[in-house]
C-alpha cells in the first residue's frame, strides 16, 4: 500500500497515540533480553522527544491490559506539563494493580494475549474527538509496542478498527517486541500504510523507535523506511483450522472450508437448495481466520 | 466605486442573480431561521448535535438491531436515466451531474462494504438501454466509464431498461443476490410493449428493483418496487438523494428463497516476492514484483479481489471476507442515559469512556450521553454514532476480558 498522504492543515504537527502492552505474563517470559523497567526508560525518552520536536506535538498513551485497557496519559493535559513522567509512571502503575485485581484466573498457560481491539478501539475513538475540534489539528497516527501473541477471539475487532482506521486515514505503526511475528499487527500496519517493525537488537530500542517512528506522516515520504519483508492474507479453514490457498466459501455466512461439504457447520444453512427457514444467528466461536 | 454601484443597481431588478457573493447567503441561507426559543425566552441556535443524533437514533432503529440474514454477495445493477430530463437544472449543475457525483462516491461505499460484490451501470437515452459497463469488482472502471459520457437526450424507457437488466442478471450463479437501482428523473416512460409483462419476468427471476425518482413520484415505478420488493422515494435536494443513495450500500436483508446457498470454490493468493518479473494478465504485459500469483494456475493478477483471467477461479483476501463480518455480528445499540434521572452523584458518568470527552457541562450539570447495555460503559453522542457506524465495536466491551465481546458465542 502506499504510505498515507498528509492533510493539507498543519504540516508536522502530529498527534501520537501510543499503545503499551503490559501483559505481565508476557513481560515475564522476556524478563531476560528487556525487563519491563529498561522498556519503559527506553519509551520515556522517545515521547520526550516526540514532544520536542515541535511545539504543537501531542502524545497520549493508553495501556493494553491483560484483562483491561486505560488511558495513562495525555500530554495536553495541563495537569502533567512538570512533571510528565512521574505522572506517567504514577497512573501506569495504578492501572497494572487494576489489572492484577481484574484478573480472575489462577493461571494462564504461556504468556496469554493483551485487548489489543480494545486499545485501539478508544485510540481510534479519541481521534475522531481531535477531528471534530476544527479543521488545524495535528495529523493522529498510532503505535502499538505490542509482544503479547495474537488472541484469535480479536480477529473480528481488530480487522473493524482497522478498517475504521483505514477510512479515516490513520496509519498504525507497530514496534513487535515478543518473540514471534504478529500477522494481525502485520496486515493492519500494511491496510492502513503504516510501518512494521520487529527489531532484532532490543537494547537499542529507543534507537529504533527514534529513527523508524518518531517522524510526521508529511516527512515520510522523504525517507526509506522498513517495508513489509511479505504479508500473509492467506486464511485459515473453519474445520483444521489450517492454512489454505483454495477453500470454499459458504455464500450465506462467508465462513471458509477446505473440502466440499453438505452443510455450512456454522450457519446451518443446506448448500445447493433454496432455504426453507430463517437462518438463525451464525451460532459459533470464532477461532482466527488468518494464520497467527 | 460608483461603477459598482450603478451595476448593483441594474441588476437588483433582475432575478437577483446578479447578487454579490455576500448577498446570495442570505438569499439561500436564512440565518435567521436557525434560531429557536428556549424556555426563558433566550434566543439560542438550534442544537445540532443532538438533533443529529436523533436522527441517527431514529435510523438505528429502523434497521432492527434483531441478526437478520443479509444478502452478502450482491450483483447490482445500476441504472441512470441519461434523458432529456437529466439535463434540468433544479439541481445545480444539472441532475446528471449530481447524479453521477452521487454515483461515484457510491460505488466507492458499496466495494468498501461489499467487497465480494459485483455492479455495473446501465444508462437509458434516447429511448435505448445501453450497458455502460459489465459487471465488475474494480470501482475505478466504473468510474472512468460513467464520467466519459455525460449527455443527455430523448426520452428513457423503463422497460428496455428492465429487460437489458433482467437479461444480464440471469447469467450470474444462483448464491448471487440480484439487485437494480433505478436513478429516474423523467415524468415518463416511452416503452415498446408491455411493462407490466416485464415486471412480472423480473419478479419472476427473483430481482429486486429499487428506484429513487429525482422529480416526482410516478406510480409504474411504485407498482415495479412493490411487486419486486424494492424500495421507492423520491429525493428531495441534493443532500437527500446522497442519503438515499447511500442507505443502499449495506446489505439489504435477504429473502431467503431469492438466493441458494451455496459453496463458493475461492482462492487466497500470496504477494509475489518484489524483483520477480512476471506477466501479468491483466494487462498483458511484463512487470516487476508486486501483485498476486493465483494459487491454481500461477499467473500473476495486479489486485484483488478479481476473477484469475487464465482459469476463472475468484481471487481474494482474508481481508476482504472480514470486511462482511461486522453485518454478521452488529453491536447492540446503546441505551439513552437521561440527564435528569441519577439521583446519587456517585453514579454520574464524568468522561467519556472512548475518547475522554467531559460528560459534565460547567457546573457540575450532566451533558446527554448514552452506555452499552452490556459492559455499562458511558459514551458521548459522537462516539456513540462513530462506533455504530464506522467501527461496530464497542471499545467497553473489548476492553474488558470478562464481558462477552461480540464475535463469541453468545447465550
Amino acid at each position: 500500500m502506499t504510505p498515507v498522504s498528509s492533510k493539507l492543515y498543519a504540516d508536522d504537527v502530529s498527534l501520537l497515540m501510543v499503545l503499551i502492552d503490559t501483559n505481565p505474563f508476557f513481560w515475564n517470559s522476556v524478563q531476560s533480553t528487556l525487563p519491563f523497567s529498561k522498556f519503559l526508560t527506553h519509551v520515556l525518552a522517545f515521547l520526550n522527544s516526540i514532544l520536542l520536536l515541535n511545539q504543537l506535538n501531542q502524545v497520549v498513551v493508553i495501556a493494553t491490559g491483560h484483562n483491561s485497557c486505560s488511558y495513562i496519559f495525555d500530554s495536553s493535559d495541563s495537569q502533567s506539563q512538570n512533571q510528565r513522567a512521574e505522572h506517567l509512571l504514577h497512573k501506569l502503575e495504578e492501572f497494572v494493580d487494576n489489572d492484577q485485581e481484574l484478573c480472575s484466573e489462577e493461571s494462564v498457560d504461556g504468556p496469554g494475549f493483551s485487548l489489543l481491539s480494545g486499545s485501539l478501539s478508544m485510540a481510534l475513538c479519541y481521534i475522531q474527538r481531535v477531528f471534530r475540534s476544527g479543521p488545524l489539528h495535528p495529523h493522529p497516527r498510532i503505535l502499538c509496542l505490542h509482544g503479547s501473541p495474537d488472541g484469535p477471539g480479536q480477529y473480528v475487532a481488530i480487522m473493524n478498527s482497522i478498517f475504521s482506521a483505514q477510512r479515516s486515514q490513520v496509519p498504525i505503526d507497530s514496534c513487535v517486541i515478543g518473540a514471534q511475528h504478529s500477522a494481525f499487527l502485520q496486515q493492519a500496519s500494511y491496510i492502513t500504510g503504516g510501518v512494521y517493525l520487529k527489531p532484532q537488537m532490543l537494547d537499542g530500542l529507543f534507537q529504533y523507535l527514534s529513527t523508524v517512528f518518531a517522524t510526521d506522516l508529511h516527512s515520510r515520504c522523504f525517507l526509506q523506511l522498513p517495508k513489509p519483508a511479505g504479508v500473509d492474507f492467506r486464511a485459515s479453514c473453519f474445520c483444521h483450522k489450517n492454512t489454505i490457498d483454495m477453500g470454499y466459501i459458504c455464500s450465506v455466512c462467508l465462513s471458509i472450508f477446505c473440502k466440499h461439504q453438505k452443510k455450512c457447520s456454522t450457519c446451518g444453512s443446506v448448500f445447493g437448495q433454496a432455504q426453507t427457514q430463517d437462518s438463525s444467528t451464525p451460532d459459533r466461536k470464532r477461532k482466527t481466520p488468518v494464520d497467527g | 466605486m460608483k461603477f459598482n454601484r450603478e451595476e448593483d443597481e441594474e441588476d437588483d431588478d433582475g432575478d437577483g442573480r446578479g447578487l454579490e457573493a455576500w448577498e446570495r447567503t442570505y438569499a439561500d441561507e436564512r440565518s435567521w431561521e436557525s434560531l429557536q426559543e428556549d424556555e426563558s425566552g433566550l434566543l439560542r441556535p438550534i442544537d445540532n448535535k443532538t438533533l443529529y443524533h436523533a436522527q441517527y437514533r431514529r435510523r438505528l432503529r429502523t434497521t432492527a438491531s434483531a441478526r437478520i440474514q443479509k444478502g452478502l454477495i450482491r450483483y447490482l445493477y445500476i441504472v441512470i436515466d441519461l434523458s432529456r430530463a437529466a439535463g434540468e437544472s433544479d439541481y445545480k449543475p444539472s441532475r446528471m451531474v449530481v447524479v453521477a457525483r452521487q454515483v461515484e462516491a457510491f460505488i466507492r461505499e458499496f466495494f468498501d462494504q461489499n467487497p465480494l460484490s459485483q455492479i455495473g451501470l446501465v444508462s437509458l437515452k434516447d429511448g435505448v438501454a445501453t450497458c455502460l459497463t459489465d459487471l465488475g469488482g474494480s470501482p475505478e472502471s466504473h468510474i472512468k466509464a460513467l464520467m466519459g459520457k455525460l449527455t443527455s437526450s430523448g426520452d428513457a424507457s423503463l422497460q428496455n431498461g428492465l429487460d437489458l437488466v433482467q437479461s444480464l442478471l440471469n447469467q450470474i450463479p444462483s448464491y448471487g443476490h440480484r439487485e437494480v437501482l433505478i436513478l429516474y428523473s423523467a415524468l415518463s416512460t416511452c416503452d415498446p410493449g408491455d411493462v407490466m409483462e416485464t415486471i412480472q419476468k423480473c419478479k419472476a427471476s427473483k430481482i429486486r428493483c429499487s428506484v429513487i425518482g429525482l422529480s416526482a413520484e410516478l406510480y409504474i415505478c411504485k407498482y415495479l418496487c412493490q411487486e419486486t420488493g424494492g424500495s421507492y422515494y423520491v429525493a428531495l435536494d441534493e443532500f437527500h438523494l446522497k442519503e438515499l443513495i447511500f442507505d443502499h450500500a449495506p446489505p439489504p436483508p435477504a429473502i431467503a428463497e431469492f438466493a441458494v446457498a451455496n459453496l463458493i470454490k475461492m482462492g487466497f493468493p500470496q504477494r509475489a516476492a518484489e524483483g520477480v518479473i512476471s506477466i501479468c494478465s491483466c494487462h498483458k504485459e511484463a512487470k516487476v514484483g508486486g501483485g498476486y500469483t493465483c494459487p491454481r494456475c500461477k499467473a500473476r493478477v495486479c489486485e484483488l479481489p478479481t476473477e484469475c483471467q487464465i482459469c476463472g477461479l475468484t481471487l481474494v483476501s482474508s481481508p476482504h471476507l472480514a470486511r462482511s463480518y461486522h453485518h454478521l455480528f452488529p453491536i447492540t445499540a446503546f441505551d439513552d442515559v437521561s440527564p435528569s434521572v441519577p439521583n446519587n452523584p456517585r453514579n454520574l458518568p464524568k468522561w467519556c469512556f472512548g475518547c475522554q470527552l467531559s460528560l459534565l457541562n460547567p457546573g457540575n450539570m450532566p451533558a446527554p450521553c448514552v452506555s452499552c447495555p452490556k459492559c455499562k460503559q458511558f459514551f458521548c453522542l459522537d462516539c456513540d454514532i462513530y462506533i455504530h457506524e464506522s467501527l461496530h465495536n464497542c471499545p467497553g466491551c473489548e476492553s474488558f476480558r470478562h464481558s462477552k465481546p461480540t464475535g463469541t458465542v453468545e447465550g
